[in-house]
């Protein structure tokens, strides 16, 4: 595919504030083994996206490390591969740089030279909190039949109220050409087009689109940029049919986790043997269960030692749960040691989290107890 | 300016494997999997990149394909370098000969060249078929101290094993004082693991000498090592302790894979993080284990869905194991599906085999008289029987 590929990293950080205190959202740790930009990530590599940029703002460096030179995603190559782009901040105050983004526009405007330097005749934007496995090829070939000028991915959904503000609502004629881009608010209801956050267009449209932005001081790509020229311009909605989810509150967080305990959708995101999800491989061993173990409708990553009991959880790598311990609807992220007789439930452990012998914690599926990275109990 | 390597590792990885059956048919012994995720060669060439050794020549010569495709750049165990790293070094088609190799010796003959590039003080011979992690750089240390040509690594066996190794005796200062090949019996019980320091010089000499010799048969154990205590050469012997295993056999390959469970004998530290075990990931999702899965004493990796029982066994990448099947006391290779109902009990199943409804293969360990095998690609027709201590091949492997 013959085009470059854009990924926000820190995009809807405040979503989840705790998970994202020390880390980009797209660094934040998903579904046993991955972190979320290996999502988007994947989605490019396997749609042959050879040249990446991963617009970071701050607290990159867990992303950093995360990423390396990008060979797990066979992108440390010569030409092209994964670059990291950084705030662009001049020692001298100009347009392009005054003060930290935060909008999706504005990040876009300080990556203005990394859009306009690439050779792809196309642009694929994505946000890093978008999961889904995707065939980019598809929404191209899509993109180029309609002749569209900016292509953008939705999924059909009933508009629920926990997530007013916190998603873009998109009308459409019966051809799909899009009429109308609104964030939700509480007036709306029913089924409808909702935005996933991963936009098709060539690049020298995306080019034109921020530099019109910067001269007339636009903030929002979906608002200002596209909604001001919803007559005139060509948008039009793909709408992907498969698994989709993003993180935009820390239930929600609990409960994309949770999703993957359902076959179909584990299925739907891992199971393709051409568009494997790629991730960062840690070498660890396998997961051993010792004699006395019980674990039930649960995912597990490797290294781990268990000897208690798990149920419907998601355990991430190198994770240890003694004997004794009960370990109920929970998220584990790496390395975290869950001492003897210890019970949870609804609990999110960040990484590096001890749980000392025999104590009990719990939250509610709504309002998971969350535990931060390195914490003694 | 000549760059240069102090020590250059040659991996011989071009055996059979032939005591392995239905496992080797289209794989190289060293390629065979081991212990959920990782290939036998993963232990030798960790241990090497662990030790600091970041040039390794690997041998191959049988069935190479699944090998090489397997070691390829080297990169999952960080051998992907501009200067060294790891090269495969096939048999090839020289000016003045052309020939298979002919023994461990001649392998390395035959690749002097290779050696040579690197301009090394000491070589290093490993073979690709043993169990177990090592510093070498602490054995490349006592062959300085002891200004050693040739460093062999020993552990101890017991007596009754002795005629299956190659025996040294040692003096007090560790100088090998005589090697005998597979004795019936001996006073001494330390083993050679098959593991050389040669002081490259040295071994260039004997290599030459064993060449030009054509009673010899080309082999480091039967004839270069002999031939270097007749002459009177310093050989040291390395005393090892920690775990070591040959693998050569179905009974001791299932043995290796059945020691990971043992956590009280803790054979040897897989879970150390500064000494790790590197491997080729497959990529695949976490493991799930469903409602009804009920696991009990096991290894179990990335991509398996678990949803019958499973006990004292160690699963490969990418296993399904369907509700109301049973995989007790086995080891079972990638991408394999054990349908409901099957049973599978004290056997090795190898890659991409699937078990068809109430098949049964094996018997239980207390009562069956030896470990079945199942080659891989095939299918177990539903509610066959594959009795115990039988070798079921694929048709046409």
């Amino acid at each position: 595919m013959n085009a470059v590929g854009i990924i926000f990293s820190n995009i809807h950080d405040q979503s989840i504030p705790e998970i994202t205190r020390m880390r980009t959202m797209a660094s934040v740790p998903f579904g046993c083994r991955y972190r979320l930009i290996d999502f988007p990530l994947s989605n490019f590599v396997n749609s042959s996206i050879k040249n990446i940029g991963v617009i970071t703002h701050y607290n990159y460096q867990s992303l950093m490390d995360h990423i390396g030179t990008g060979k797990d995603w066979d992108l440390a190559t010569r030409s092209g591969g994964i670059r990291i782009l950084p705030p662009y901040i001049t020692a001298y105050d100009n347009t392009m740089s005054a003060g930290l983004y935060s909008t999706r526009l504005e990040a876009l405007a300080g990556i203005l030279n990394f859009i306009s330097r690439a050779k792809e005749e196309y642009a694929v934007l994505s946000d890093c909190d978008t999961i889904c496995n995707i065939d980019l090829n598809e929404i191209l070939a899509f993109h180029k039949a309609k002749g569209a000028d900016i292509t953008v991915v939705a999924k059909t959904e009933v508009l629920t109220r926990a997530m007013v503000g916190k998603q873009t609502v998109i009308e459409t004629d019966e051809g799909g050409r899009i009429t109308d881009i609104a964030e939700q608010t509480s007036n709306m209801s029913g089924s409808k087009y909702v935005c996933m956050n991963i936009l098709i267009m060539s690049r020298l449209y995306l080019q034109n689109l921020v530099l019109d932005a910067i001269a007339h001081g636009y903030k929002n790509f979906y608002r200002d940029s596209m909604m001001n020229n919803v007559s005139s311009a060509n948008f039009y909605v793909y709408e992907h049919k498969g698994f989709h989810a993003s993180i935009t509150s820390p239930a929600e967080f609990f409960k994309c986790n949770m999703q993957l305990l359902d076959k179909k959708v584990r299925d739907d995101l891992f199971n393709n043997p051409t568009h494997p999800i790629l991730t960062k491989v840690r070498n660890s061993p396998p997961t051993k269960y010792v004699e006395g173990a019980k674990v039930s409708n649960s995912l597990l990553a490797d290294g781990c030692v268990i000897e208690g009991t798990v149920e419907n959880s998601i355990i991430f790598r190198g994770v240890r749960v003694s004997k004794g311990a009960v370990v109920r609807n929970s998220i584990l992220m790496q390395d975290t040691f869950i001492g003897e007789d210890v019970q949870l439930n609804c609990v999110i452990t960040d990484k590096n989290v001890l749980i000392g012998d025999g104590c009990d914690l719990s939250g509610h599926e709504t309002r998971p107890f969350y535990i931060e990275k390195g914490a003694r109990i | 300016m000549k760059a240069k390597k102090e020590c250059v590792a040659m991996l011989l990885a071009g055996g059979q494997g032939s005591r392995l059956y239905a496992l080797t048919t289209t794989v190289a012994k060293p390629a065979v999997q081991f212990g959920g995720k990782y290939r036998i060669i993963d232990f030798t060439l960790s241990n090497c990149v662990n030790s600091g050794i970041d040039t390794v020549g690997v041998l191959t010569q049988y069935q190479p394909l699944v090998l090489n495709e397997y070691v390829g750049n080297g990169q999952p165990w960080d051998l992907d370098r501009t200067f060294g790293g790891v090269k495969i070094l096939p048999p090839y088609q020289a000016a003045d000969r052309a020939d298979w190799y002919k023994g461990t010796a001649n392998a390395i003959y035959q690749n002097m060249r290779f050696i040579d590039r690197y301009d090394p003080e000491y070589v290093l011979i490993l073979s690709g078929d043993h169990i177990y992690t090592m510093d070498y750089n602490a054995m490349l240390a006592y062959a300085k101290e002891q200004n050693a040509d040739c460093t062999i690594a020993v552990i101890s066996v017991p007596k009754e094993d002795v005629s299956r190794f190659g025996i040294l005796s040692a003096d007090e200062n560790g100088r090998i004082t005589k090697f005998e090949e597979k004795p019936k019996q001996s006073d001494s019980t330390d083993a050679s693991m098959g593991i050389y320091i040669f002081r490259k010089d040295k071994l260039f000499d004997y290599l030459n000498a064993d060449a030009a010799d054509p009673n010899s048969e080309n082999d480091f154990g039967k004839n270069i090592i002999p031939a270097m205590l007749n002459a009177g050469e310093r050989l040291f012997a390395y005393p090892f302790v920690g775990y070591w295993k040959d693998v050569g056999t179905i009974s001791s390959l299932w043995e290796a894979n059945m020691d990971l469970l043992e956590t009280s004998k803790t054979p040897f530290r897989i879970n150390d993080k500064h000494r790790r075990v590197f491997s080729r990931s497959s990529i695949r999702a976490p493991h799930y284990m469903a409602d009804s899965a009920n696991v009990d004493n096991s290894i179990i990796t990335e991509g398996c869905q678990i949803y019958g029982t499973v006990k004292n066994s160690v699963l490969s990448p990418g296993v399904i194991v369907e509700e109301g099947a049973e995989v007790i006391d086995a080891v079972i290779h990638a991408g394999c599906t054990i349908k409901s109902g099957a049973k599978v009990n004290y056997s090795i199943v190898a890659s991409d085999v699937i078990i068809g409804e109430n098949a049964i293969v094996g018997e239980p360990r207390e009562t069956s008289s030896g470990i079945s095998l199942v080659g891989a690609h095939q299918e177990i027709p539903a509610g066959e029987v594959v009795p115990g201590n039988v070798i079921r091949q694929a048709k046409g492997e």
